[in-house]
């Protein structure tokens, strides 16, 4: 009887180490859900989903506190590829949001621009480059397209130019082909 | 050819066509009167200008130069000015317009000083930058830097280089053409391969329905004073594709994702290995090739045309007829249609193959898939393309590709035999460009998300640093206080101590400033002017007395 419970003690004590250790050895850092959802989402870090930037959405959504319709940048392509991941139906875009648009780069008229820095300060990547009473310019290959430069600039000098398809970003499409009819 | 020779799986046997066009000698195609030369020939970054507007360039010179190690200078074909360096239309599917450099020809086809290169006393890196200096890539289809390819590796060693005479596909006879006719030459070029690759073997593989190109390279090769042996292989396409030749000279496979030289071997076209051999021996850059032009034309043949040449004037040249349905960049199995014939020809541009109703009857309408598995059969890879049909008709691009999309040579073996006439190859194109795309996508969103949260790591630092700028300031003053014996606390009593004194430093601060301020006219003075100074005082004490009486003696009287 007491070799029986002393064993069963045993187990419990080891096992228990055991659990203890790996709890600590193998802790996972931060939401890997949220992790795997920033992957989806687009970067493009312009907060209309109304979250300061694609992290907080994602962990947002994590949480279940945010729905997953709210990205235009992502598209329907990405709630359908959101509603993959978390096994849930997918759902229409939230037009509330904003609709999604073709892919632009900001433009600045740097005959216009008087180098007043706000839209250096409002770009979530730092793709403007320029300085205090300096003519600016955009980091086109860095731009997301987030548009969050465009209200601060106080002489309207940014405009979006949507990037035209040229050899490089060529894509095959898919193919139509004709079917026979049959019946 | 005792040589024991092996066979890949599928293929198939199209008509071959090749005796319409590689009867003929070889003509030189009159020089344009323009000649619009694109950036963007080879596989890599595209050239950069090196010229403006307006200049005058001779045949030959560098005109744009090659922008990395997998890159390619461009030359002018021919002596002129430069007229314009901007968007032109080029031979892409698409018909989208690059970069292209155009050159108003003088007529004069002058040279620009070139000599031979001295490859055996050279640096094989230093030969390896000259040869993509001197435009060299690889003329078979893919236009690989031939200077990239031509690196045996980290082991400094490549035993066998396979030299590719297969030319499998049909209507294609430009290097027939040239072996017939400049054996010697390639086999020239062979030699510099074989000196940077450190080959001891070396196969040419020519199909057997070549016997007069055969015979010529047999004959040059008994002339060397190294081992080449020219194989004939059977005929099938696509016997010429890299991994088919290597497997049917070797029976080696390339496996999925390595590189040939993974294997101890390199494949070369014989169109790169004669470019290379005017390179070294004559100091010639690639600015000219051979082009079929066959099909539905009067004189089919093979021209020596210079990159930048537009096609309809080889068209004209070889006697255009009515009737004609379209052109195609290439074979009839792996050519590209052209959206127009202003492009020019440009070092990609083996064939130009015009069609017409009764040559390429219209496919018949295409029927679903039946899953039959005769493209797998006819697949010289080895991949299942009904089901790469299946996953990339639906966009599962993810299993596409563990179905190994990527070994796909889109030779179109399985679009040939499908008894659906499915065009299955534009299938596998479409999803390959869609899986790069999703990838560029990809690299961009990782860039954009890897310098937002260095910025809001920035701001962070910068919020920290001024917090700590202000506190290591205050902390300066405040040691600064306790360094000074006036505060007169005992040190180390505490925070209330401390802060007393800086009350009492501060109160004594404000004392000294006012003492500061306060007139200093009054002190230390002379008795004299003491005395002075009490007189006038006193005086003004008898005006305020004065002042003060009528008054009171007016309240007196009323």
């Amino acid at each position: 009887m007491l070799a029986a419970i002393l064993v069963m003690v045993g187990i419990a004590v080891v096992t228990g180490l055991i659990l203890g250790w790996s709890a600590i050895r193998f802790k996972v850092e931060g939401n890997p859900l949220a992790e795997k959802i920033d992957a989806i989402l687009p970067q493009t870090q312009c907060g209309q989903c109304g979250f300061p930037g694609c992290r907080p959405y994602a962990e947002a959504i994590a949480k279940g506190e945010a729905d997953i319709n709210q990205c235009p940048p992502g598209g329907e392509e990405g709630v359908k590829k959101l509603a993959d991941l978390l096994g849930i139906e997918p759902k229409s875009l939230d037009e509330t949001h904003g609709a999604t648009k073709p892919k632009s780069v900001a433009f600045i008229d740097e005959q216009t621009c008087i180098g007043c820095t706000l839209c250096i300060q409002a770009c979530p990547v730092d793709a403007i480059s320029g300085a205090a009473k300096q003519m600016h310019t955009i980091i086109a290959a860095e731009c997301t397209g987030c548009e969050l430069c465009l209200p601060p600039c106080p002489v309207d000098c940014i405009s979006m130019v949507p990037i035209a398809e040229d050899l490089p970003h060529w894509k095959w499409k898919h193919p139509v082909i004709e079917l026979k009819r049959i019946a | 050819m005792s040589r024991e020779l092996h066979t890949f799986k599928g293929g198939v046997h199209p008509p071959e066509h090749k005796t319409e066009s590689n009867g003929h000698p070889i003509h030189a195609a009159p020089l344009p009167r323009k000649l619009v030369i694109p950036l963007r020939q080879h596989i890599g970054n595209p050239a950069k200008p090196v010229v403006e507007v307006g200049d005058h360039v001779k045949k030959g010179q560098m005109i744009a130069a090659a922008d990395g190690a997998i890159s390619v200078a461009v030359h002018a074909s021919s002596s002129g000015t430069v007229t314009a360096i901007d968007l032109q239309p080029v031979p892409h599917i698409s018909g989208l317009p690059d970069l292209c450099i155009t050159i108003e020809t003088d007529g004069r086809d002058e040279w620009i000083a070139h000599a031979p290169l001295d490859y055996r006393t050279m640096a094989p890196a230093d030969l390896r930058m000259k040869l993509r200096d001197l435009g060299l890539a690889g003329l078979g289809g893919a236009v690989f830097p031939t200077g990239a390819k031509l690196n045996p590796g980290p082991t400094q060693h490549c035993p066998t280089l396979i030299i590719n005479g297969g030319e499998c596909e049909p209507w294609i006879t430009c290097d027939d053409v040239l072996m017939r006719h400049h054996a010697d030459e390639i086999l020239q070029g062979v030699a510099v391969m074989r000196h940077l690759m450190g080959s001891t073997e070396i196969l040419v593989g020519i199909e057997d329905n070549k016997p007069e190109a055969i015979a010529a390279m047999q004959a040059a090769a008994d002339r060397l004073d190294f081992a080449v042996e020219v194989i004939a292989v059977p005929t099938l396409y696509p016997s010429g594709g890299a991994k088919q030749i290597t497997e049917i000279l070797t029976g080696k496979q390339v496996p999925s994702g390595k590189r040939s030289t993974d294997v101890g071997l390199q494949v070369f076209n014989v169109g790169t290995t004669y470019a290379l051999a005017r390179a070294v021996h004559h100091g010639e850059p690639l600015i000219s090739r051979l082009v079929t032009v066959t099909g539905h034309v009067l004189r089919p043949q093979n021209f020596e045309v210079l990159i930048g040449t537009p096609m309809h004037m080889l068209i004209t040249l070889a006697g255009d007829r009515d009737g004609t349905t379209g052109v195609l960049m290439g074979g009839p199995m792996m050519g590209m249609p052209m959206p127009n014939l202003d492009v020019p020809v440009v070092k990609a541009t083996n064939c130009l193959l015009v069609k017409s109703r009764e040559l390429f009857p219209p496919l018949p309408k295409a029927l679903p898939c039946i899953r039959c598995t005769r493209c797998a059969d006819a697949c010289p890879a080895e991949l299942q393309p009904q089901e790469l049909f299946r996953f990339s008709k639906v966009g599962d691009f993810g299993r596409a590709q563990e179905y190994h999309l990527f070994d796909c040579i889109e030779c179109g073996c399985c679009s040939y035999v499908c008894p659906s006439h499915i065009p299955l190859v534009d299938f596998y194109r479409y999803a390959k460009s869609e899986i790069w795309a999703h990838e560029k996508d990809k690299r961009a969103s990782d860039l954009a998300r890897e310098r937002h949260e260095f910025r809001q790591f920035r701001q962070e630092r910068e919020k920290k640093e001024k917090a700590e700028k202000l506190a290591a300031k205050a902390q300066a003053k405040r040691a600064e206080l306790a360094a000074e014996p006036a505060a007169g606390a005992p040190p180390g009593s505490g925070d209330a101590d401390a802060r007393k004194a800086l009350i009492a430093a501060a109160l004594a601060r404000a004392q000294a400033r006012k003492t500061e301020v306060a007139p200093k006219n009054t002190d230390n003075l002379s008795p004299d002017t003491q005395h002075e100074i009490e007189e006038i005082e006193a005086r003004r004490a008898k005006i305020r007395e004065l002042a003060r009486k009528p008054l009171e003696s007016k309240e007196n009287n009323t």
